[in-house]
């Protein structure tokens, strides 16, 4: 600031620093800006770092930077039966995010494109179940399965996150589908197409990208639950989430292990959402922003 | 007007069929057709959503007001508000609803001012400008156990952890995080993860703001500072109201990292905490379940305030 005010003495001097003093402050607020991604990251990195290390070389203080990498803490993984829960979250995800997407594709259509009476009550009504907290619902729930035999049961938890993930499914899918030209629709409306045709052949490409949107945060969402996945399942259902919660009460050394389990899992969501990161951030504000 | 209200008027003003007798409710037979056609779509999803949600809720709301411990199974019976005279006189429910309101709202505070600094700073041209954002929405993609576990044993622990070990070059001495401000160690966890989430919906709204307008601005003088406070905090408001909004919905339900951190210990028990602790771990159904409703009326009542800005925000479609 005060640089300047001694520099502004004539016209011609400003007109030659303050480029200068632009570019200089520039570079700085990039220098800033990744001294804090860094640090944003870091966690992350030290995570992924650490996975290879040997346990003894993880728990050190100061931290270990330079030391002989190695596998081991992954065949480690493996050898407590991860494979089962990547697995069974995989379902979980999957299963739950195909049906999510073949009901609220509909609804959010018959919500934004047709026609229908009281769509913005029934739009209030799907967005209302989103806050219900998953708390205040899991007693019933956990007690029916149990009665039911169907606890520590993947299908049974799938079923849950469908309803967990349902409102956000079909608000999603609205904001897409309301940018949808009307005429486009009408076009087909007036050539006699029938209303499948209308849907699969006209409207779902326009909309695809918005789909895949929807679809990955469902699975995003999915993938990485943990109260009730936690609560209901137990050994044959169990998905990576309460899997890896169970490292809390972990004895010994275990710093490399949890951090090659922890990496595993978050993986594929993290590859996914870096993929998708430009389409992802409509679906978080559920389709309010561009 | 509403995003709504608009598409219906789409086939009344359509050519093709145009109100041929004025009956009570002038429909035309297409029209009548397309209706049917509507709620045929909307039906499954609804009932997906009463079934899995709603009837669930109306049980729990029956559970309260029975006296009913899974430990002594014939001893159940029904004592009308009972549940809810305990809950609320105990102390626990109160505490608790004071643990939720602050690390609920520290975290969408704190995440909102860091995600605005990272979102200006994102929001100009430099090298690695993808990286920088790639890099930077990571952390709300992972995991929140994993994230709760690499934060409490690996940044935070009080040996190894490397927040102390960088604290120690600035000569702070090692802190305990996880059993001295554990309050702190949460809202760390939670800050770091939301961050991105704030971040993302800001960095829609500064590329939002039209370039012309910032551009005359500069021609008249304005410096970048006064740019910022008259120009564009005006046109971030909403984008500001609504990741606070999203932000609160999102943390309301708050629970892996008071799980997997503290176990509810020293001001963390927020509310579905506590719930899980009584239905689960002192397998009280009708108080645990009194909990569940009075959380949900709670939610309610933010939910009312937020919701109808929500709405507004979404149906007005001044983002667009």
């Amino acid at each position: 600031m005060s640089t300047t005010m001694l520099l502004t003495t004539g016209s011609r001097t400003v007109r030659r620093t303050r480029p200068l003093r632009k570019r200089a402050g520039s570079v700085v607020l990039t220098f800033i800006t990744w001294v804090l991604t860094v640090g944003m990251f870091f966690p992350i990195a030290w995570m992924v770092f650490t996975a290879f290390k040997t346990e003894k070389a993880a728990a050190t203080n100061p931290p270990t930077f330079i030391t002989q990498l190695t596998f081991e803490n992954f065949e480690a993984v493996f050898d407590r039966g991860f494979l089962v829960y990547l697995t069974n979250s995989f379902t979980a995800s999957v299963v739950s995010t195909l049906i999510v997407m073949v009901l609220a594709i509909p609804a959010a259509y018959g919500l934004s494109v047709r026609p229908l009476i009281r769509s913005t009550d029934a739009l209030f009504f799907f967005i209302s179940t989103k806050f219900m907290p998953l708390a205040a619902i899991v007693i019933p729930i956990y007690l029916l399965l149990q009665n039911m035999g169907l606890l520590d049961n993947i299908s049974a938890l799938s079923i849950l996150y469908v309803g967990m993930n349902l409102p956000l499914a079909i608000w999603m899918m609205r904001s897409f589908l309301s940018e949808v030209p009307g005429e486009i629709i009408e076009a087909a409306q007036v050539d006699g197409a029938n209303f499948w045709t209308e849907l699969v052949r006209i409207v779902m490409p326009i909309v695809a990208p918005g789909m895949a949107a929807a679809a990955l945060i469902c699975f995003i969402f999915a993938w990485n639950e943990y109260f009730l996945a936690n609560l209901l399942t137990s050994t044959v259902a169990r998905t990576t989430p309460p899997f890896l919660g169970s490292f809390v009460s972990g004895r010994g050394q275990f710093l490399a292990v949890l951090s090659a389990a922890a990496t595993l899992a978050v993986l594929p969501v993290v590859i996914a959402g870096w993929i998708a990161q430009k389409r992802l951030v409509r679906g978080l504000a559920m389709g309010a922003i561009k | 007007m509403t995003a709504t209200a608009i598409r219906p008027g789409r086939v009344e003003n359509d050519g093709e069929a145009p109100p041929r007798r004025k009956v009570k409710h002038a429909l035309t037979r297409r029209e009548r057709k397309g209706l049917r056609l509507a709620r045929a779509l909307v039906w499954p999803a609804l009932a997906a959503a009463i079934i899995i949600t709603q009837i669930p809720f109306l049980v729990t709301i029956y559970y309260s007001f029975q006296e009913w411990n899974l430990l002594r199974p014939g001893d159940q019976k029904f004592v009308w508000f009972d549940n809810y005279a305990t809950v609320l006189t105990n102390g626990a429910f109160l505490s608790s609803l004071l643990a939720t309101v602050v690390i609920v709202g520290v975290s969408v505070l704190v995440s909102l001012v860091f995600g605005m600094v990272l979102a200006l700073l994102l929001d100009r041209k430099f090298v690695g400008q993808g990286l920088a954002r790639t890099l930077l929405i990571t952390p709300f993609l992972m995991m929140p156990a994993a994230a709760s576990l690499i934060f409490k044993w690996s940044m935070l622990d009080s040996n190894v952890g490397m927040v102390n070990w960088a604290l120690g070059f600035i000569g702070i001495d090692p802190v305990a995080w996880n059993t001295d401000v554990p309050i702190l160690t949460i809202i760390m966890v939670l800050t770091w993860q939301y961050t991105p989430f704030m971040m993302l919906i800001l960095l829609a709204g500064l590329q939002s703001q039209p370039s012309d307008v910032l551009e005359a601005a500069s021609v008249d003088g304005a410096g970048p500072i006064r740019t910022f406070f008259s120009m564009t905090l005006p046109h971030m408001r909403q984008y500001m109201e609504l990741s606070i909004l999203l932000g609160t919905i999102l943390l309301l339900q708050v629970f892996d990292p008071i799980a997997i951190m503290t176990r509810g210990t020293g001001g963390t028990k927020t509310l579905s905490y506590l719930l899980y602790e009584r239905a689960f771990v002192g397998l009280e159904i009708g108080e645990a379940a009194a909990y569940g409703v009075l959380t949900v009326i709670l939610t309610i009542i933010v939910a009312m305030v937020a919701l109808r800005s929500l709405f507004k925000i979404f149906t007005t479609e001044g983002m667009r």
